[in-house]
């Protein structure tokens, strides 16, 4: 390595042992909500409630991946609500979508 | 790593571009809103596939009974049950599940790397986006073969009916195209393309990116320049592909 003799020495610092074990923690987590969300899918009725379930644990595994991995929980305030308020445009367009669906069903497939 | 809310510039006041109020560097932060603007994208095709799936009518008996047929939706747990090597085993999402699995692992991968870059560890780093590679060549295999099983589908097909020239002729629809599919009416394979091949073609992208700061990574590249910045902003956008994958999974899956 005699050709990098002249580039400034680099101070490697000791692992993060704190912080590792909280990021394989999270990891956990996920794989955990994962597993119940199998155990659902098979062991409940198709209807509202399971859907709602699968909904809330979405929420949950995003807010993790977003908040811990991208380290969104941590920047300043006004990154993270410069990137969260914005999604109420998803929330809009998913309750108007979901509602025209609806009545689109009920146009085309009227029950006599 | 800045927690601070305000990063003043020496000699520039704030009224004059003295201040990064988002405390973060142009570069992430300009990551953070292409993410922003990729969540609209992919929720944009979430959402149509949620408007097209409620206006299909969904099948009403029972599960056991369910059969394929252009007339209704399809209970995707029906129709994403093999995995490979066991030919005609049912075993509903689990192929699927595997993929999560593996691509959460290389989120994990990924967010130790860039753990190791704010200790300036080299081989830590080379270490951690070697298997974060590795975790999206397997996911990208995997999507691959679901891909394939999707396209050529089952020996026996489906039977559809059409109506032509005043009498109902039968066929046999075997797989998947654009324009008719085994499973469902055509609008649930043009979603099933549409939706995981755009996300997996983020996880392409992805790989590619995470292979080009390896490469950086193992020549000194950011040793050289005193950051690993880099790692910390493509582990942003692969976390989001995780982030993608973890809807897709509930929505084109589960639901």
């Amino acid at each position: 390595m005699s050709h990098h003799a002249h580039e400034a020495e680099v101070v490697v610092l000791p692992p993060n042992k704190e912080k590792i074990r909280h990021l394989w923690k999270v990891a956990g987590i996920l794989l955990l909500i994962t597993i119940f969300e199998f155990i659902i899918a098979f062991s409940m009725p198709h209807g509202v409630a399971k859907t709602a379930i699968f909904v809330l644990m979405t929420i949950v595994k995003a807010a993790y991946i977003v908040g811990e991995f991208m380290h969104l929980r941590y920047e300043a305030k006004l990154l993270l609500w410069s990137i969260l308020i914005p999604i109420v445009f998803i929330v809009w367009m998913l309750v108007a979508f979901l509602y025209e669906g609806m009545k689109m069903s009920d146009i085309n497939f009227l029950q006599f | 790593m800045s927690h601070s809310t305000a990063t003043t510039v020496p000699g520039r006041s704030i009224w004059d571009g003295g201040v990064s109020p988002m405390g973060v560097s142009y570069g992430k932060l300009m990551m953070w809103f292409f993410l922003l603007s990729d969540a609209f994208t992919f929720s944009g095709l979430l959402i149509t596939y949620g408007l097209i799936r409620s206006a299909h009518p969904a099948f009403t008996g029972l599960p056991d009974a369910f059969a394929f047929s252009p007339e209704y939706w399809p209970i995707p747990e029906k129709v994403f049950e093999a995995i490979p090597f066991f030919h005609g085993l049912k075993a509903p999402l689990v192929f699927v599940g595997l993929m999560t699995f593996i691509l959460i692992m290389s989120s994990v991968t990924m967010v130790l790397a860039v753990e190791a870059g704010h200790r300036m560890d080299r081989k830590a780093v080379e270490k951690w986006m070697l298997w974060t590679i590795v975790g999206g060549l397997t996911f990208l295999s995997c999507q691959a073969w679901e891909w394939t099983h999707f396209i050529v589908g089952s020996e026996n097909g489906t039977i559809v009916k059409d109506f032509v020239n005043g009498e109902w002729v039968s066929r046999i629809v075997r797989g998947a195209s654009l324009t008719e599919n085994q499973y469902g009416p055509h609008d649930f394979a043009d979603f099933f393309f549409f939706i995981t091949g755009f996300h997996g073609f983020h996880v392409f992208s992805g790989v590619l990116l995470n292979f080009l700061i390896f490469y950086r990574t193992v020549t000194g590249m950011y040793d050289r320049r005193g950051s690993y910045e880099m790692v910390e902003k493509v582990g942003l956008y692969w976390h989001f592909v995780d982030l993608v994958w973890v809807f897709v999974f509930t929505f084109f899956y589960l639901v």
